[in-house]
């Protein structure tokens, strides 16, 4: 008690020191910048990453203007000849641009699956840039694909069958569609454009909202996907797997032409 | 004498004493047939429905004909779980946990396949050679019977596993039933026993799948091949044949050898085809539901020209009295059908009728000297074919890149314009060979070699043909157009009236032919070689 009493009584006794006062303003323009310091950490790494994706949508802005806007517009608002980007998210960019959709090679009936053009950063970029212009579905990212440990490939087939197998087949390999467009083939598509593809619906296909079809039900239905993509033919030779067309020719030129060359071995005539 | 042939002698002896089966096995053992390759295309659908039975025998040991709802628990993953019916669960076991089940399975689908096929390309020989001309015409409508039923037999036997695919098929047969005016949707609740899909339909197609139709084909075979054995099989002319005999070999020992190798051939070839190519895999198609459909859904191939016929018809419905027609259905499904199977049946009718010839013929024709039948049967065949690729057609426009309207609208005008175009094209086709033959009989063969003779001049070698081979493609018969009398004995005008015309008319079509070349022109050229 008495030592610190006598503690506070040496401390006290400088307190009418000349010096006390800048010394006082020292300790609290430390402590201040020190909180200060460590309370601006977190708002410093936002403002940078605000910084990188501004570039980013500049990047995407510039790409967009060189490989995107002949059709879709300076603005992306869309041309008599393609419809506008406005609204429809990171999500469709990355799916159109991820498969090599976009930019389209020619005007045909639909745009196909080819080797994508932009890298991923590209590609990203110009996600940026459209998920910009007004807000739409998201890229899905890998952890939201969870399908491994959240579907149920059996549940999945039924879904599949009673949403998409009317257009994509009973295997996933695609179909015909009036006036020449289609439905492709579900065989080697990354799960993650599956997915963007139900959220958005490309070309001629619907878009699977969460309501109709819910975030664990679609990854069900990639996990199907990815089954019958993996699955053996189990029965031979696939020939297909497009139904009875294939199975008609083949009995008409193997089948049949077998058993008339051997017949007509049969009834040669010995020389 | 061995001791074996001692007790074999007996025994047949003994047999022989009680029956008098020796006459009868001596006549009937050597019955002799004629060798071609044509004619064992009956032998492989005879042998491809042996292994039907076969192979559907061992099927039915697992399979369940019931439509009753099972929670699915075998070994195929990724339909665990789900609801199905009996019939497709059975035959997922089938599939996947009976053992060398799949392959039967699989064996079965193909036979029944080369069973058609088969059916269909015999039934090409007989028409494109005349072998259905009397006395055989008997045999031709059972054969018109077996393709029909084949047919029938066929989309039953695939409808049973209650697949998705099959499921769609049996909607589409429900709706050609609803079709039928007026009686059609009483029809429809009397074959499913209520409203589709309900629970009866599988089981009742399974009795007449398993047990009414194959009854009946085994009888109208029997029937088919006593005809065959009774009326003597028919032979391409040729020298030494003729309407009164049968060139070829005896059954024992030569074709009792070759028909029965030829049995176990196409059995291998089916087998094989089992074993390498999937046919019907019905767990990737997932059980049926009438909530479901996949693209690209196609019948099996021998009703696939009917599936191409309803997907080209024009929407054209009436409504009257209460009632819908749906023409879109009734004439695709029905009607053309039905003329196209009565004018088969009764080809050989009218082209008697046509051609006034009422005798028996043994000796069959080579397609180019009958040009009439043969641009007909060739007719005949550019329908189907065109049908068949709208019936595929969206196969075909994913896989060649074209689209379904533009297959349609091809079709849709192909199937009007094709059929004659090749009818006109085939009968010209039929008439140069018969010019070539005709050349050949009198001028040899070209046989490509040129020759420079003393004075410079170049000639190619031609090289006469052999009596044999002069006779075969001189024999045929070239009978004379009918000769309708434009008034009769009483000097009435027209006796047979329109009908009479007509006749003529087609009658004179039919006899269209290049004179075969006569004993006394072939005597003209001789020494006139160049």
């Amino acid at each position: 008690m008495v030592r610190i009493n006598s503690g506070i009584k040496k401390i006290s006794r400088y307190r009418r020191h000349r010096f006390a006062g800048p010394a006082l303003l020292v300790v609290a323009l430390i402590s201040l910048g020190a909180t200060f310091q460590v309370a601006s950490a977190l708002p410093s790494t936002t403002k940078m990453e605000t910084t990188v994706k501004s570039t980013q949508i500049e990047e995407g802005k510039r790409i967009f203007a060189l490989g995107c806007s002949s059709c879709h517009g300076l603005n992306a608002e869309g041309g008599s000849i393609a419809p506008s980007l406005i609204g429809v998210g990171a999500a469709s960019v990355d799916f159109q641009v991820g498969t090599g959709r976009m930019p389209m090679q020619d005007m045909s009936q639909q745009a196909m699956r080819k080797k994508p053009i932009y890298n991923a950063e590209e590609t990203a970029a110009l996600a940026a840039y459209v998920a910009s212009l007004a807000p739409g579905p998201d890229v899905i990212n890998e952890a939201q694909l969870t399908y491994e440990r959240d579907g149920n490939t059996a549940e999945g087939g039924e879904l599949f069958r009673t949403n998409c197998a009317m257009c994509h087949n009973f295997a996933g390999q695609g179909g015909a569609l009036s006036q020449g467009k289609y439905a492709p083939t579900l065989m080697g598509v990354e799960a993650k454009h599956i997915y963007e593809a139900m959220i958005t619906g490309p070309q001629s296909m619907p878009v699977f909202s969460d309501k109709t079809i819910t975030p664990e039900e679609k990854l069900s239905i990639i996990k199907w996907i990815k089954a019958a993509e993996s699955e053996p033919n189990l029965g031979g030779a696939s020939l297909g797997r497009v139904g009875p067309v294939t199975e008609g020719l083949l009995v008409w030129t193997l089948g049949l032409g077998l058993l008339i060359g051997i017949a007509v071995w049969l009834t040669a005539k010995a020389k | 004498m061995s001791k074996i042939e001692r007790i074999g002698g007996n025994v047949a002896g003994y047999v022989d004493d009680r029956t008098g089966a020796a006459k009868w096995l001596r006549k009937n053992l050597t019955k002799v047939f004629p060798d071609h390759w044509s004619f064992m295309l009956g032998e492989v659908v005879l042998y491809s429905f042996i292994i039907l039975l076969l192979s559907g025998t061992f099927l039915t040991f697992w399979f369940d004909p019931s439509q009753r709802e099972v929670i699915y628990q075998g070994s195929y993953e990724p339909l665990k779980d789900i609801k199905m019916s009996a019939a497709y669960a059975s035959t997922l076991h089938i599939s996947f946990d009976v053992r060398g089940g799949l392959l039967m399975r699989q064996i079965h689908h193909w036979a029944a396949l080369i069973f058609m096929a088969g059916m269909i390309a015999h039934l090409m020989r007989v028409f494109f050679t005349g072998a259905f001309r009397k006395p055989r015409e008997a045999n031709w409508l059972i054969g018109v019977g077996l393709v029909t039923l084949g047919i029938v037999e066929g989309f039953l036997g695939y409808s049973l596993p209650d697949d998705l695919l099959s499921g769609t098929g049996i909607r589409i047969a429900e709706a050609i039933i609803q079709a039928l005016p007026v009686v059609g949707s009483y029809l429809a609740f009397f074959a499913f026993g209520g409203a589709f899909p309900g629970e009866a339909f599988i089981p009742r197609i399974f009795t007449v799948h398993v047990l009414l139709l194959p009854g009946i084909f085994l009888a109208l075979i029997t029937v088919h091949l006593m005809l065959v054995w009774y009326q003597k099989h028919t032979q391409y002319p040729g020298p030494g044949r003729t309407e009164k005999n049968v060139v070829g070999y005896p059954l024992m020992p030569i074709y009792m050898a070759k028909a029965g190798g030829f049995f176990f051939i196409v059995f291998g070839v089916t087998a094989l085809l089992g074993a390498v190519a999937s046919i019907n895999p019905i767990w990737l198609y997932g059980p049926y539901n009438p909530g479901q459909i996949s693209a690209g859904s196609q019948p099996d191939f021998y009703m696939g020209w009917l599936d191409g016929l309803v997907r080209m018809a024009p929407p054209i419905e009436t409504h009257a009295f209460g009632h819908t027609i749906s023409w879109n259905i009734l004439i695709p499904g029905l009607i053309i059908p039905g003329i196209l199977f009565t004018l088969m049946a009764v080809y050989p009718f009218i082209e008697s009728w046509m051609t006034g010839d009422k005798s028996e013929h043994h000796i069959l024709e080579r397609p180019r000297n009958n040009p009439n039948r043969t641009a007909i049967g060739a007719m005949s065949l550019a329908f189907i074919l065109v049908v068949l690729i709208n019936g595929g057609n969206d196969i075909i426009a994913t896989n060649f890149h074209l689209t379904i309207n533009q297959i349609m609208w091809f079709t849709r005008i192909g199937v009007i314009v094709i059929p004659p175009l090749v009818f006109v094209i085939t009968k010209r086709i039929c008439l140069s060979l018969q010019r070539a033959d005709r050349e050949k009989v009198l001028h040899g063969r070209e046989t490509g070699r040129l020759v420079m003779l003393p004075h410079g001049e170049f000639v190619e070698v031609h090289e006469e043909l052999t009596p044999e081979q002069k006779f075969t493609l001189t024999q045929h018969e070239q009978p004379a157009a009918l000769v309708v009398p434009n008034a009769d004995a009483n000097g009435v005008l027209n006796p047979q009236g329109l009908k009479g015309k007509i006749r003529a008319r087609f009658s004179q079509a039919h006899v269209e032919q290049i004179q075969a070349p006569t004993e006394s022109e072939a005597k003209a050229l001789e020494g006139g070689h160049h």
